[in-house]
C-alpha cells in the first residue's frame, strides 16, 4: 500500500507576459512527489525549471500567471486556496532555497533575525527558542562559528556559508518540501562540495522532500532520486537517477549526456617568442596585493586556461594584461618587446592587439547599438574601413561566427539568445584583428548545449586565425574541453602549471588535486566516494 | 562606529569649507548689487559733503577684501554688523526672525514628513490602484500650482470663513496654541507644496526595490504584503528618503519667501526681501549665509542618516 504523495501537479500551465500578450512557459506538466523523496529538474534556461519549481508554492511572478491543471500539496489545492491560505504555507511547510544566497538575503538585516523571522510569524516557536534552533541547524549545515555567525550581515559571510545559512533558514520550520533552486550554481566548485554535501544530509536527516532545480547534470545526480528533463516548458522524460544515467530513452536526453564529452586533443608544445610572456607580476588595490609574483607565457595558436576559486586573481591577470591595472612589479612582454604597464600609455596598435571577451553577454553589449556598429565600431576605429569595406568586413565577421549577416546585421543585441550575443562578443573582439584574445568565463553564464557550441567556435577561429587564447575560467570541464595549457592559481599565487594532459593525470600540489577532485563526475556515488576519500575514513556502509 | 565620528568630522570640516567659499560669493555678488547705501541712507537732498562724510563713517571707502575680512572676522565672533536701515544690531533683527521661520518650517516638516512617508509607502503597497493614481494625482496638482496660488486658494477656501486667520501676527504675548493656530495656513501651503517630491520619491524607492531577489525571498517565506514593505523594503530605500526629506526641509527653512510674504509671516524670507528693497546689503549678507549653513548642516544630517542606517558601511567585514 502507497503512501499518499505530497505533492501533485497535473496539466499544469503558466503562462509569461510579454508586452499584451501571453505565452506559454510551461505547457501541460505533471509532477508527482512522496514524502521525503528528492525530485531532481533539469534543463536549459528557458525550459521553465524555476517557474514550475515556484508553482510548487503556488506562486507564480509578477507578470506570470498559473493558467491551468491543478496543484495539489498534502490534500491543499494550492491554485484554489485563498491568498492567506498560501502564504501560511510558505515558509512553514514548503520553503525555497534561492540561487544567489548573496541577493536573496536582505541586506538590512541579519542572517539570525532572517532566521526566525518564519518560525515567529508562522507561529511555530517562540523568537528564543528559534535562536537557540537556528545555531543549531547552523551547527548541523557545518558553518563555522555557528553560535556568532548568525548576529553578522549578509555582506560580513561568504558566498558558500550564506547558500548553508539559507538552506538552514529554510530548514526552519521543518517544512515538508523544500525548492532548491540552483543553489549552488554560483558558487566555485571546493565550496560547492561542501553544500551539496551539507544540503543532502540535512535534507535526509529530517526526511525532507525536495525539488532540486539544476542545469548540472553530474550535481543533480548526486542529489536527486529521480530525474525530470524539461525542454521549453515540456517534459522530456523522468525517471530514477540510476536508471536515466545509465540509459536515458530520448535523443534530448542524450544530447545533454553527451556534451561534458567535447574535448579537443592538446596542441604539441609551441616555440618561438610567445605573444604575451606575464613577468613576476605582483599587482594589487590600495595597500593589499592581489597578485604576487605571476608569471606565465601564451603562445600563437594555443590556449591557456587560467583556473581557480573566486578572488584568486584570475581576473586581475587579465586586467593588467590589457593594461587595465598597472602592475607594481613585474611587466608584460608582447611578442618579446615589452609593453607600457597602463592602457594610456599605449599605442592604438598594442591596444588592438588585445581584446576581450567578457562572461555577461549581456552587460557587454551596448543595448541601443546594432550589432553593424557594435562589430563595426572596432573595425573602423583600429584598421580604419570604411564604407563599403566596413560593411564587407562586418558581413565577413558575422558568417565567421555563422550568423547569417542578411538577417542579424540590423538587430539589437535585446533581440538576440545568449549564445548569439556571446558570438557577437567573440565577433567584436574578432574585429580588431587582435593576436590575443582574454576570454573573462566567457561560457559560464551559458546553458551546456550552447557552450559546446561556442568553444566549438572559439577552437575553430583559433586555427584559422592562429589566435592565443588566454582562457579564465572555474569551469574545469571547459579547461578540458580547450586549452593546452592550464595555469591554477590560489590567493593571486601561481600554484601549478603545466600542459594539460599532464596536469590532469598527475596533478603536482596538494590545491590542484583538491580543485581537480571537487569537479562533480555523473556517477551518483561520486560524492559519497569523494567525501569518504576525504575524511580518510574508507567507503561508507 | 569610529568611522562614523571620522566621517562625521570630515563633513564637518568639507561645510565649513563650503561656507567659506559660499561667504565669498554672497560678499562678491552684493558688491555687484547696484546702489549706493549712503545716498539711501540720506535720501536725495544730501550734500555731497555729507554723503563722502556718510560713507567714510560706514567704512564704505575701505578696499573691498579688507571689507571682507572685517565682515567675516565679525561674522565668527556671532557679529553680523549693524543693519544700515534700522540702525539696530542684525544678530537682534535676524535672531528673532530665524526663531519664527524655524518654527514655521517644523511646523510644516511635521505635517508634511508624515503624511508624505505614509502615502508613499501606502501608495507602493497598493501600487497601481485607485489609491496610488489619486495620491499621485493630488501630489502632482499641489507640486504644479505656484506657491502664492495655492496659499490664496488656501485663504480663499478656510480664511474668508473665518476658519483660521489669513495674517499672522506674533507677540511676546502669543500663545503656543495661538502660535499653531495663526501659523495653520502657511504651514498648510508648504506642506502641500512638499510633499509631492517626498511621497514620490519613497513610493519610487520602495518599488524599485520590490523586484530584488530578497523580497522575492520574503513573499516565499510566506510573509504579507505589509510586512515585506515594512521590514524588507524600507530599510534598503531610506537613504534616498533621508536624502529627499532633507533637501526639503532645507527648502522648507530657505524656500518660503512667498508664502512669509502672502501671509505676513515674520520669518527671515520677508527680511530679506525688505533688507533687498532698502539696500540693507548686511543683512542680505546674513540672512543668505544662514540659509546656506541651514542647507550644508541638512545635507550633513542626512549623510550621516543615511549611513547609519546602511549595514555594509556600519558594519564592515
Amino acid at each position: 500500500m502507497e503512501e499518499p504523495a505530497l505533492l501533485t501537479i497535473r496539466g499544469l500551465r503558466i503562462e509569461g507576459r510579454s508586452g499584451d500578450e501571453w505565452h506559454p512557459i510551461v505547457k501541460g506538466m505533471d509532477l508527482t512527489l512522496r514524502r521525503g523523496e528528492v525530485l531532481g529538474l533539469i534543463g536549459e534556461s528557458g525550459a521553465g525549471k524555476s517557474t514550475l519549481g515556484l508553482a510548487a508554492m503556488g506562486f507564480a511572478r509578477d507578470g506570470c500567471r498559473i493558467s491551468g491543471g491543478t496543484i495539489d500539496f498534502d490534500g491543499i489545492d494550492l491554485r484554489s486556496a485563498p491568498e492567506s491560505r498560501r502564504r501560511g504555507l510558505r515558509g512553514k511547510r514548503i520553503a525555497y532555497v534561492a540561487q544567489s544566497a548573496a541577493a536573496s538575503f536582505n541586506p538590512a538585516h541579519k542572517l539570525i533575525d532572517q532566521y526566525c523571522e518564519s518560525p515567529v510569524v508562522h507561529g511555530v516557536m517562540p523568537r528564543d527558542r528559534a535562536e537557540a534552533d537556528a545555531v543549531e541547524l547552523y551547527r548541523r549545515m557545518r558553518l563555522p562559528n555557528p553560535e556568532e555567525i548568525g548576529f553578522r550581515y549578509p555582506h560580513q559571510v561568504s558566498g558558500g556559508q550564506l547558500q548553508r545559512a539559507m538552506t538552514a533558514m529554510a530548514m526552519a520550520c521543518r517544512p515538508d518540501l523544500i525548492i532548491f533552486d540552483e543553489p549552488t550554481t554560483a558558487l566555485d566548485v571546493t565550496t560547492q562540495i561542501e553544500v551539496l554535501a551539507a544540503i543532502r544530509d540535512i535534507v535526509r536527516q529530517f526526511g525532507t522532500a525536495a525539488i532540486y532545480i539544476t542545469h548540472d547534470l553530474a550535481v543533480v545526480a548526486q542529489m536527486a532520486d529521480r530525474i525530470k528533463v524539461l525542454l521549453r516548458g515540456e517534459e522530456v522524460e523522468e525517471a530514477e537517477t540510476r536508471g536515466m544515467l545509465a540509459a536515458p530513452r530520448e535523443e534530448y536526453t542524450r544530447s545533454l549526456w553527451a556534451v561534458r564529452s567535447f574535448a579537443r586533443a592538446e596542441r604539441p608544445p609551441a616555440t618561438g617568442t610567445p605573444v604575451v610572456s606575464v613577468r613576476d607580476v605582483t599587482a594589487g588595490y590600495g595597500a593589499v596585493d592581489v597578485l604576487t609574483d605571476v608569471s606565465f607565457d601564451i603562445h600563437a595558436g594555443r590556449t591557456v586556461a587560467v583556473v581557480g576559486e573566486s578572488g584568486s586573481g584570475k581576473s586581475t591577470t587579465a586586467r593588467v594584461i590589457t593594461g587595465l591595472l598597472p602592475p607594481r612589479k613585474g611587466e608584460v612582454l608582447f611578442n618579446g618587446k615589452p609593453l607600457p604597464s597602463g592602457f594610456k600609455a599605449r599605442s592604438r596598435d598594442e591596444l588592438r592587439q588585445c581584446q576581450m571577451i567578457y562572461q555577461m553577454a549581456d552587460t557587454a553589449l551596448n543595448p541601443k547599438l546594432r550589432l553593424r556598429e557594435l562589430i563595426g565600431r572596432p573595425a573602423e576605429m583600429y584598421l580604419g574601413l570604411k564604407g563599403k569595406a566596413l560593411e564587407t568586413r562586418i558581413r565577413d565577421l558575422l558568417a565567421l561566427i555563422e550568423l547569417e549577416p542578411g538577417k542579424f546585421i540590423d538587430r539589437l543585441p535585446g533581440e538576440l539568445s545568449g549564445g548569439q550575443k556571446q558570438r557577437i562578443g567573440i565577433a567584436r573582439a574578432l574585429a580588431a584583428e587582435p593576436q590575443l584574445i582574454i576570454c573573462d568565463e566567457v561560457t559560464s553564464a551559458l546553458d551546456q548545449i550552447v557552450q559546446e557550441g561556442i568553444l566549438k567556435l572559439l577552437d575553430r577561429l583559433q586555427v584559422e586565425l592562429s589566435l592565443a587564447y588566454m582562457f579564465i575560467t572555474h569551469d574545469l570541464a571547459t579547461v578540458k574541453a580547450i586549452a593546452d595549457e592550464v595555469v591554477v592559481m590560489q590567493h593571486g599565487v601561481v600554484v601549478e602549471r603545466g600542459r594539460k594532459a599532464a596536469l590532469f593525470a598527475d596533478p603536482k600540489e596538494d590545491y590542484t588535486k583538491l580543485l581537480l577532485s571537487s569537479v562533480p563526475e555523473m556517477d551518483p556515488d561520486w560524492l559519497n566516494r569523494l567525501l569518504a576519500e576525504r575524511s580518510g575514513s574508507g567507503p561508507q556502509a | 562606529m569610529n568611522d562614523i565620528w571620522r566621517m562625521i568630522g570630515q563633513r564637518l570640516l568639507l561645510g565649513v569649507l563650503t561656507l567659506f567659499i559660499i561667504s565669498v560669493v554672497i560678499f562678491g555678488a552684493t558688491e555687484l548689487l547696484p546702489g549706493d547705501l549712503a545716498r539711501e541712507l540720506l535720501g536725495q537732498s544730501a550734500t555731497e559733503e555729507t554723503l563722502a562724510a556718510m560713507r567714510e563713517q560706514l567704512g564704505l571707502n575701505d578696499p573691498a577684501p579688507l571689507r571682507y575680512w572685517n565682515w567675516l572676522t565679525g561674522v565668527l565672533q556671532g557679529d553680523f554688523g549693524m543693519s544700515m536701515a534700522t540702525k539696530k544690531p542684525i544678530s537682534e533683527l535676524v535672531g528673532v526672525r530665524l526663531g519664527n521661520t524655524l518654527f514655521l518650517a517644523f511646523y510644516a516638516a511635521a505635517l508634511a514628513v508624515p503624511v508624505s512617508l505614509l502615502l508613499g509607502v501606502l501608495a507602493a503597497l497598493w501600487r497601481n490602484s485607485i489609491f496610488d493614481r489619486a495620491s499621485n494625482a493630488m501630489a502632482l496638482t499641489a507640486i504644479s500650482f505656484p506657491e502664492f496660488f495655492v496659499a490664496y486658494i488656501l485663504i480663499l477656501w478656510l480664511a474668508q470663513s473665518g476658519l483660521f486667520p489669513s495674517m499672522v501676527r506674533i507677540t511676546g504675548a502669543t500663545s503656543m496654541g495661538e502660535l499653531l493656530y495663526m501659523a495653520f495656513l502657511p504651514a498648510l501651503t508648504l506642506t502641500l507644496v512638499v510633499t509631492a517630491h517626498m511621497m514620490r520619491m519613497t513610493r519610487a524607492a520602495i518599488i524599485n526595490l520590490l523586484a530584488s531577489p530578497y523580497i522575492e525571498m520574503a513573499r516565499l517565506k510566506g510573509m504579507s504584503p505589509v510586512r515585506v514593505v515594512l521590514r524588507h523594503a524600507v530599510p534598503n530605500a531610506l537613504a534616498p528618503i533621508v536624502n529627499v526629506v532633507a533637501l526639503n526641509l532645507a527648502y522648507l527653512i530657505t524656500g518660503v519667501v512667498v508664502v512669509e510674504v502672502v501671509f505676513v509671516y515674520p520669518g527671515l524670507g520677508q527680511l530679506m526681501i525688505d533688507a533687498v528693497s532698502n539696500r540693507d546689503i548686511a543683512v542680505v549678507q546674513a540672512i543668505a549665509l544662514i540659509f546656506a549653513a541651514a542647507y550644508v548642516l541638512l545635507n550633513l544630517i542626512a549623510d550621516v542618516l543615511s549611513t547609519i542606517t546602511n549595514p555594509r558601511l556600519m558594519h564592515r567585514r
